[in-house]
This record gives structure tokens, C-alpha cells and sequence, in this order.
């Protein structure tokens, strides 16, 4: 064969960093030290703020790992969060653990009891699902309202004693000079702060890997995914059960800010699931820029319009419905595909150049 | 003894209602596969379009039903033409997430026009009126005809489905949507007018609702998971097996609340996570899927 009409050679490589990216994780880190360092200079009511953008964030990327990748639309994991809450409550006030310490154990507690609820709603698929993981959060609900010695259906507060005994508050009054209700908010900031990077990380990197390769492939298609050899049912439960920690966790978070806790609030399908599936709906499912942008979106919502009332709610739902409907990936979606964005690149790309 | 006996009977009777409730949804799942997070919001709306007409009208509200059918069939079609006809597709998340919105609207829309206030459907001595079933027992008129309702709306359902040319295009787009597309079935047509029929089903469960008990516009939520898991206890696929369900779920409750009056509807959801356990696909399932 003549050597000059063969087809050069080429070499193939597989690449997620790609174009904005790398600068974007430059900027990423600009940004999280200045959100370390903000409380030194902003005032009170920014921080608290930040504190609710921080966990509304942390639980859509929850969401959106279990519903945008693995494909269960849950519209109960308001029993993970009232479940981390009521754990944090029942520790320190029971028991007289450190909060710091009881956060990481509500999310054990949250993986311990996920496992059981998988294995009876896992047995639902699709649509029923969703419904059957709101009748569980409902039986969460209704049980913690049994509860006599945390306060039954009107629920409970935490006492002055255990607020202050959070580690760091001394230590941030005499650093910043602040009194001590300020000093409480920034310790909640900088605990949101560093579980919101931690989910974040969390998410990021397991997608990078070699399970994340897995669970983008359930998200694009299933079957098809399974006929190539990934093990559905098993990475669908390791999501599930990851994504009940890490709610249980922010849950346990959530209400040691609030202080205040009772079984309807706790369990709120509205405020711990609507929301969330709003805020990763609107920002675009399935991607982890998504969540970012609907939650930044929300936020500034809830801040300028929830003074409406049931006209905000209306207004919320009829966005949701409409994003749905006309641009079913998001904002990030309408961005990303005009200006070839990523900013978290975990989607692997073949590369192709000639060889020399 | 008579205690345990008057609960099962009062339990079959609020199993009625759940039934009437239950054969909505179903009708919906069984023909377009949609599962409408709505459901129970819908049922509270035809609840105050019921109440807006006998208060409008000074009618009764067995009259007013009559007149409130129409214009919830008629809201129900076009909701399905313009609205979720666009849903339906192999992604599962769509249908899901515009029917949780569509909740949220109606349940903030009945709150803006109607108030949080509790309501009610006044009918005169019929509210109180019992029949004696001979000992200590006696049962309401209205529970009855609660029971009543939903097995006439499910002969009458029976008859659509497996006796007229509707119900056959039904059939056949339950059975296979690309074949009965094939077969010059219009789709939409055939879904919208499913849904219009599903939402005249809403409305006489919005009858009794209202009748039976107080309503305000969050009780939604509650109504819908009660309608699930009649659904879900039943089986799929068959509307006798929805009726079923619900009496369970009703039993479940009754039971339950005579045991500790706090536990009435945690007890109904703990029967249907049993069932879930024990028999996944329900207790008489028809449909795959």
C-alpha cells in the first residue's frame, strides 16, 4: 500500500479540564478566602444570609447528586434533615454532648436509618418512588412528634448553655471583638461554609471518579448503562445512603442555628424539598454549576420577593414549571452551551491530535 | 367487641373516601402513566369549587356537584392539553416536577382567594342523619354513601373502560403508546379527555371531603399520600383493587386512632410500608410496571 494515502496516525487522550476551567478554579479559590475572611468585616445580617445561601446549597447538591445522577427523584429528604436536627437536639440536650461532636454523629445516624428506608423504598421505582420517600419523611414526622422528652408535636429549644458551648465562640469574641449572639452566627457561618466546600468537594470528586464515570452514564441512560456492566442497584444505594449523611449532617447544622426545633418545621416537605428541587431545577440539574446558580437565584428571590407571601410561592412554582418545560437544563444548561463553559470539569472529553 | 366491630365498619366506611381519593390517581397512572404530586391539591380546589357554587347558587351541594363536574372536567382536559400532554416522555423528572409546582400554585392560589380559614359543605340533616345497624352500632348516612359513591364511580369507570370506544383508545395507549399512535389513536385527545374523566372523579371525592370533615387549602399534601397508598396497597392496574386499598388504609386508621388518637395516621402509613415489605407490587396487582 502506498505509505502517503495510509491515515496519519493519531494520538487519543482523555481530558476534563477544558477552557475556562482552570482559571475558573483560580478564581474559586480567591473566592473561598475571601468568604473565610468576610466576617471581618461584614455585618450581622449578611452573615446570616450567607448561612441559609450556604445550606440551601449544601442540600441541592445533595438533590442533585441523588436525583440528577441517580436518577431517584426523592421528595422526602426532609427526613434526613429533621432526622439531623432531632439528633442534634436529643445529644446535647440528652445526652450533653458537644454540638460539634453531635453533628458528625446525626450523620451517622442518618446513614444507620437510610439503609433500612432504602430497602423498603427501593422498591418503588420511579414516580412512586418519590412518593413513598415522603410517606417515610411523614412516619419520621409523626414519630419525633412521640417524643415527649424533645418536646412532642410543639417541639423544643435549645438552652443558652449548649448555643455557647460550641468550641471557637470565646475565641471568636476576643479575636473579632464581637458580643457573644455574633460571635454564635459567625461559628455557624464558618461550620456552613466548610460543610457547603465539603459537599462540594465531596460531589466534585466523586464524579471525577472512577463511579462518578458510572453514575454519568446512569444519568444519561440507564439501560444502557447497565447493559455495560455498572452495577445499578448498589450505586444507587451508595448514593442514597452518601446523600443521607451528608443531609443529616446539614440538618444537624440547620437547627443548631436556629435553636428551635418542632416536628413540622423539621419535616418540612416546602422548606427542605420544594425548594431544593426548585433551586436545582432552575439552575440547571445534573451539572454541580447548576445548583450554585439556582441557589444564588433563590436566594436573591426569597430576599427581595418572599415578603409576598403566597404570590412568592406562586411566582416560584410557575418558574419551575416553566424552566421545566422550556429549557429543561437550566440556566446553566442556556449558558454552558452558548459559551462552552465548565467550571467544574468532570466530564471527560476525547482529545485528538496528530502524531508527529 | 362491639368496640373492634365498629371500627372495622367505620374503617371500610373512611376507606370509601381514600377509594374515592385513590380511583383519581389511578385512572391517571393506568392511561398516561402520570403520577400527579397535585392530586391532593386538586381534590381541595373542586372542594371550594363545590362550596363557591352552593355559595353562589344557595344550592345544595349534591346539586352543586352536578354543576361543578362540568367545569372541573373541562379544567382538567385543557390542563392535560396545554400542560402536561408537553410532560410526558422517558424522563421522569418533567411530569414529576411541573405536578409538584402545579401543587404549590393551587395551594398558595386557594390560600390568596379563599383564606386559610377551615371550611365546610352544609347539606342539612343529611350531615347527621344515621342509620342503626342493630346493638350499639350505627352508621352515618353520609360515610355510607361515601362507600356507595366509590363503588358506583368504579362500575361506572369499568364501563368506560371495557364497553365504549374511549375506553378502548384508553386501553390501548396504556398498553402501547407507539402502537396505538400507529393505530391513529389522537394522543392528546385521548389523555385530555382521561383527565377531564379523572377530574369528575376529583370532584365527587371533593363532595364527601367536604361533607365528612373540615378543609382549608394546605390539607392537599395529606390527601395525596392517602391516595398513594391505596394505589400502592391495591396493585396497580385495577380499579377494584384501588377500592381495596383504600379499605385497608381505612381500617388501618381507624384501628390505629381507637388504640391512641394520635397514632391514626401514623398507623395507615405504617400498614402500607408493611405491604410495601411484604408484597411490593400491592395485594391484587394487574399492571407491569
Amino acid at each position: 500500500m502506498d505509505p502517503g494515502t495510509a491515515k496519519p496516525k493519531q494520538i487519543f487522550r482523555i481530558a476534563t479540564a477544558h477552557g475556562v476551567s482552570r482559571p475558573a478554579a483560580a478564581i474559586a479559590c480567591i473566592v473561598l478566602l475571601g468568604l473565610v475572611l468576610l466576617p471581618t468585616f461584614a455585618g450581622r445580617n449578611l452573615i446570616q444570609d450567607l448561612i441559609f445561601l450556604f445550606y440551601m446549597l449544601a442540600l441541592a447538591q445533595c438533590w442533585n447528586l441523588l436525583a440528577g445522577y441517580a436518577g431517584l427523584i426523592s421528595v422526602g429528604q426532609q427526613a434526613f434533615v429533621g432526622l439531623g436536627g432531632y439528633v442534634l437536639f436529643a445529644l446535647t440536650l440528652v445526652a450533653g454532648l458537644n454540638p460539634l461532636l453531635a453533628i458528625p454523629v446525626a450523620g451517622i445516624v442518618s446513614a444507620a436509618l437510610a439503609l433500612p428506608t432504602a430497602l423498603i423504598v427501593f422498591r418503588l421505582r420511579g414516580a412512586y418512588f418519590a412518593i413513598g420517600t415522603w410517606v417515610v419523611a411523614e412516619v419520621y414526622r409523626l414519630g419525633f412528634a412521640q417524643v415527649k422528652a424533645l418536646g412532642g408535636g410543639t417541639g423544643t429549644s435549645l438552652t443558652p448553655s449548649v448555643t455557647a458551648s460550641v468550641p471557637g465562640i470565646e475565641w471568636i469574641k476576643t479575636l473579632l471583638d464581637v458580643r457573644t449572639p455574633a460571635a454564635r452566627d459567625i461559628a455557624s457561618y464558618w461550620l456552613a461554609l466548610a460543610l457547603v466546600v465539603g459537599t462540594l468537594a465531596f460531589v466534585y470528586f466523586l464524579l471525577r471518579s472512577r463511579q462518578g464515570l458510572a453514575l454519568g452514564a446512569i444519568r444519561d441512560r440507564e439501560a444502557a448503562a447497565a447493559s455495560l456492566g455498572v452495577d445499578i442497584t448498589s450505586i444507587k444505594l451508595a448514593v442514597y445512603v452518601a446523600t443521607a449523611t451528608m443531609t443529616g449532617m446539614i440538618g444537624a447544622l440547620i437547627y443548631l442555628q436556629k435553636a428551635r426545633i418542632s416536628p413540622d418545621a423539621a419535616f418540612s416537605v416546602l422548606d427542605w424539598t420544594a425548594y431544593v428541587i426548585f433551586i436545582t431545577v432552575i439552575g440547571g440539574i445534573g451539572t454541580i454549576e447548576g445548583p450554585i446558580i439556582g441557589a444564588v437565584v433563590f436566594y436573591l428571590m426569597q430576599r427581595y420577593l418572599a415578603d409576598f407571601g403566597a404570590w412568592y410561592l406562586i411566582l416560584l412554582g410557575t418558574l419551575g414549571i416553566l424552566v421545566m418545560l422550556l429549557a429543561p437544563r437550566g440556566l446553566w444548561g442556556l449558558l454552558s452551551r452558548r459559551y462552552d463553559l465548565t467550571l467544574f470539569p468532570t466530564r471527560r472529553r476525547l482529545e485528538t491530535e496528530p502524531d508527529e | 367487641m362491639i368496640g373492634l366491630l365498629d371500627a372495622i365498619i367505620q374503617g371500610i366506611l373512611l376507606g370509601g373516601l381514600y377509594a374515592l381519593f385513590a380511583t383519581g390517581l389511578s385512572l391517571m397512572f393506568g392511561v398516561m402513566r402520570l403520577v400527579n404530586l397535585a392530586h391532593g391539591d386538586l381534590i381541595v380546589l373542586a372542594a371550594f369549587v363545590i362550596l363557591a357554587v352552593t355559595e353562589k347558587l344557595g344550592v345544595d351541594p349534591f346539586a352543586a356537584v352536578l354543576l361543578a363536574a362540568p367545569i372541573l372536567f373541562a379544567i382538567g382536559f385543557g390542563l392535560q392539553h396545554v400542560l402536561l400532554n408537553r410532560t410526558l416522555g422517558r424522563d421522569l423528572l418533567p411530569p414529576l416536577l411541573v405536578t409538584f409546582g402545579l401543587s404549590i400554585i393551587v395551594q398558595n392560589g386557594l390560600l390568596q382567594m379563599f383564606s386559610a380559614d377551615s371550611r365546610r359543605l352544609r347539606s342539612g340533616a343529611i350531615e347527621t342523619a344515621s342509620v342503626s345497624l342493630g346493638g350499639d352500632i350505627a352508621v352515618g348516612v353520609v360515610p355510607l354513601l361515601t362507600l356507595v359513591s366509590a363503588i358506583a364511580v368504579i362500575v361506572a369507570l369499568n364501563f368506560i373502560f371495557y364497553r365504549t370506544s374511549i375506553g378502548r383508545a384508553f386501553r390501548a395507549t396504556s398498553d402501547d403508546l407507539d402502537v396505538a399512535q400507529l393505530m391513529g389513536i389522537d394522543v392528546n385527545r385521548t389523555f385530555a379527555m382521561a383527565m377531564g374523566i379523572a377530574f369528575v372523579v376529583i370532584a365527587i371525592a371533593a363532595l364527601y371531603l367536604g361533607l365528612r370533615a373540615n378543609f382549608d387549602p394546605t390539607i392537599g399534601p395529606a390527601r395525596l399520600l392517602y391516595a398513594f397508598e391505596a394505589v400502592i396497597i391495591g396493585g396497580l392496574g385495577s380499579f377494584w383493587g384501588t377500592l381495596a386499598g383504600g379499605i385497608i388504609l381505612g381500617l388501618a386508621q381507624t384501628i390505629g386512632a381507637r388504640i391512641d388518637p394520635e397514632w391514626q395516621i401514623l398507623s395507615g402509613h405504617l400498614a402500607f410500608l408493611l405491604v410495601l415489605v411484604i408484597r411490593p407490587r400491592g395485594l391484587f396487582p394487574r399492571a407491569i410496571d
